[in-house]
């Protein structure tokens, strides 16, 4: 059975919503640190996340997702701040690596202890640093748990 | 102690015009020499450092035309000052020497970018780390640390997780 027949196909608006924000997840060209280097490596040709419709926005205007791949100094955080600031309702936040989750091995004095100090987190991946499939599988666990979110009843709350 | 003698002796061999000349040209203000693995040191007055680094770099002798690192250095717990450390090299006659001045808390050290401009990051990085300040630096603030940030990093008495704030909750409680 295809869409072409003439068929009609039934479904909930939150499903169809759901399915259109998993499946066109841009993430904002944006890292701080070694982190960065293996999202890179996951957005080249060997681990292509265009395969998941998950394409580099150079600008924070045209991004669903922020990953925070790599250290998150204290000068920085202002500057994460601002660019989460800038990028459109839905978002959602990757922290990528021990360094994003927690601080990692940075008890410091410069160092932000961890990404939720700054902006709300979906989705932490471990690793130092994480290879492209960790990356590859956080965004696969961000696409389920928009596949479970309830868009109707989320505007609700919010208006 | 008889080996170190040795030492001594092969470097003042080697290249001798870095003590004999600086010391003949500079006696009073070098504290003291130090030579260590072919390494030659001088303590400098704090108040004579811009002119000795000038002189080593105009002289023909020298030509230390290179400041490869300037570092500022909280030696506290063991003695009452700071120290800021000058290494140079000399790119035609392939010299290193180390200078070093003393300085305590609220004394100042003159600036050597009128000597070498990139004397202008590494001092500044000096100020924001340590605390030393640089008298006569054309734009002296700090370099690392965010502008509003209090106290300097790599002191001593500076918590090495930091203090307690928004983003930081493991940091040391401030008083």
């Amino acid at each position: 059975m295809g869409v072409n027949d003439g068929n009609v196909l039934f479904t909930t608006l939150d499903n169809i919503v759901n399915w259109g924000r998993r499946s066109a997840l841009w993430p904002m060209t944006f890292g701080l640190a070694c982190c960065a280097i293996e999202m890179i490596a996951a957005g080249c040709s060997r681990y292509d996340t265009d395969r998941f419709g998950i394409v580099f926005r150079p600008t924070p205007r045209q991004s669903d997702v922020m990953i925070v791949a790599g250290t998150m100094t204290k000068k920085m955080a202002p500057a994460v701040k601002r660019l989460y600031d800038q990028m459109p309702e839905p978002k959602w936040v990757i922290a990528m690596g021990g360094c994003a989750s927690a601080g990692g091995p940075f008890n410091t004095y410069s160092v932000v202890q961890g990404t939720d100090l700054v902006v709300p987190v979906d989705i932490y991946i471990p690793g130092c640093p994480p290879r492209p499939e960790a990356l590859l599988y956080g965004f696969l666990q961000l696409q389920e748990k928009i596949r479970r979110e309830m868009p109707s009843v989320l505007a609700k709350f919010k208006s | 102690m008889e080996a170190n003698e040795i030492e001594k002796e092969n470097v003042l061999l080697e290249h001798p015009v870095l003590v004999q000349k600086v010391k003949s040209r500079f006696g009073k203000s070098i504290i003291e020499t130090a030579i260590f693995r072919g390494e030659i040191t001088h303590v400098i007055e704090t108040k004579d450092i811009a002119d000795v680094c000038n002189f080593l770099k105009y002289d023909l002798d020298f030509q230390f035309n290179f400041l490869s690192d300037l570092i500022g250095v909280d030696c506290r717990p063991l003695n009452s000052y700071f120290e800021v450390v000058y290494q140079l090299y000399s790119i035609p006659h392939k010299y290193r020497i180390r200078l070093k001045v003393r300085v305590k808390e609220g004394e100042n050290v003159p600036s050597v970018t009128s000597v070498w401009r990139t004397a202008n990051f590494a001092e500044r990085e000096a100020f924001d780390m340590v605390g030393v300040v640089f008298e006569g630096h054309p734009d002296l603030k700090r370099i690392y640390m965010p502008p509003d940030w209090e106290g300097h990093p790599l002191r001593r008495d500076y918590p090495l997780v930091g203090y307690k704030d928004q983003y930081n909750p493991f940091g040391v409680e401030k008083k």
